[in-house]
């Protein structure tokens, strides 16, 4: 008797807890928390701290190194050599000569060790660096994917390799795996979903992806620095617990192939600034 | 040496907007680094803008100030073509001065 007393007054205030859930004045509190966190955005957006990765990566572009002691001018970007203007947005690409499929870091990594005679270790040795410490990756990252600001997200997605590029990311999206046992579509495969304060984009729509896609590489207030689509990547893999990826992996590379092709059509707006 | 600052200087009516990126690790000094060790305090301490050599503005900032600081002022008086230089100092003793013209 008294066990289902107890019982009806649970569900009675479950009752009670679900009516306040219902209630819109905390449907209208959520929209001003979203609403403030854009505020936030915006008036965040108009100085960003990437100008200066940029101004540096600009200097180190056209600066002569390596064992050839030559710049990196001569880089193919993948719109002809010495093309930077517009070139990151129509990455991740099948390029002939190197027989893959690159997004823009790996293309900028395979110029380093064929046009300026780097050698792949020294190339591998720091991509990620830090807020006190910037490596020169996010540099000539953050200078090569400004120059495509105003221009729309267009890989070409035509070649054999681009389309298998494509399904590769497109499955790896949705495996499961590791201790918990994590896809990233559990985190980015449903509406509405926020992690804290951070929405979460449904990566398996387009609207998400155009919006998302162009958020990075960005750089974080929080950890004062540039990051960039590799260490979005990279850093996926993290919280998901699972080993680290190698750096510019095929695995990786095919997951920004997914995510630029679903994002077809974007503005790209240069580098932004996140919390 | 420092890495140079971005200036932005617009003019509106005739008070001219000047938005300023520094490029500063602004360490507050209560940091410690791996190895428990205290990072020192380095930061910028005073920050000054001339409009045409004329001083305009000029400021005391601290640690609380943020990794690569904007700044923004609005000068009266000022016109298209006005060169504004702006210089910050830091605790360490270092300085850098960047000029842009009045768009």
């Amino acid at each position: 008797m008294k066990k289902r007393i107890m019982a009806a007054a649970l569900v009675s205030l479950c009752g009670v807890l679900g009516l306040s859930f219902a209630t819109p004045s905390l449907a209208q509190k959520k929209d001003e928390t979203i609403a403030g966190i854009e505020k936030y955005r915006e008036m965040l957006g108009d100085d960003n701290p990437a100008e200066l990765y940029e101004m540096r990566g600009e200097a180190a572009w056209k600066k002569p190194a390596g064992p050839n002691n030559v710049s990196l001018e001569k880089c193919d970007l993948g719109l002809g050599a010495g093309i930077v203007k517009g070139a990151y947005a129509q990455t991740p690409r099948y390029f002939e000569d190197a027989g893959r499929v690159m997004d823009i870091e790996s293309r900028i990594a395979w110029c380093m060790m064929t046009v300026q005679g780097i050698s792949e270790a020294d190339m591998r040795k720091r991509p990620f660096g830090s807020a006190d410490k910037p490596s020169l990756m996010e540099d000539l990252v953050t200078y090569v994917v400004t120059a495509s600001k105003g221009f729309k997200i267009a890989p070409p997605n035509t070649h054999p390799q681009e389309k298998a590029a494509f399904e590769l990311g497109q499955s790896i999206f949705h495996v499961r795996a590791g201790p918990y046992d994590f896809s990233c579509a559990t985190c980015h495969g449903q509406d509405g979903k926020r992690i804290r304060l951070q929405e979460l984009p449904n990566l398996t729509k387009a609207a998400d992806n155009q919006r998302a896609y162009i958020g990075w590489p960005a750089y974080r207030v929080s950890t004062s620095q540039v990051h960039s689509m590799q260490w979005r990547i990279n850093d996926c893999f993290r919280q998901q617990r699972l080993p680290e990826p190698k750096y510019m992996s095929e695995s990786v590379n095919a997951l920004i192939t997914y995510m630029a092709v679903m994002a077809t059509g974007a503005e790209y707006k240069g580098p932004a600034l996140k919390r | 040496m420092a890495d140079p600052m971005k200036i932005r200087a617009q003019i509106k009516g005739d008070v001219a907007e000047i938005r300023v990126l520094m490029s500063h690790p602004m360490e507050t000094g209560q940091r410690k680094d791996s190895d428990g060790k205290i990072i020192p305090a380095h930061y910028i301490q005073t920050v000054t803008v001339a409009l045409n050599g004329k001083n305009v503005v000029s400021g005391q900032t601290g640690g609380s100030v943020s990794r690569n600081p904007v700044f923004g002022f609005k000068v009266k008086g000022a016109k298209a073509g006005d060169k504004v230089a702006v210089t910050w100092k830091d605790n360490k003793g270092d300085s850098r001065t960047d000029e842009a013209s009045i768009a």
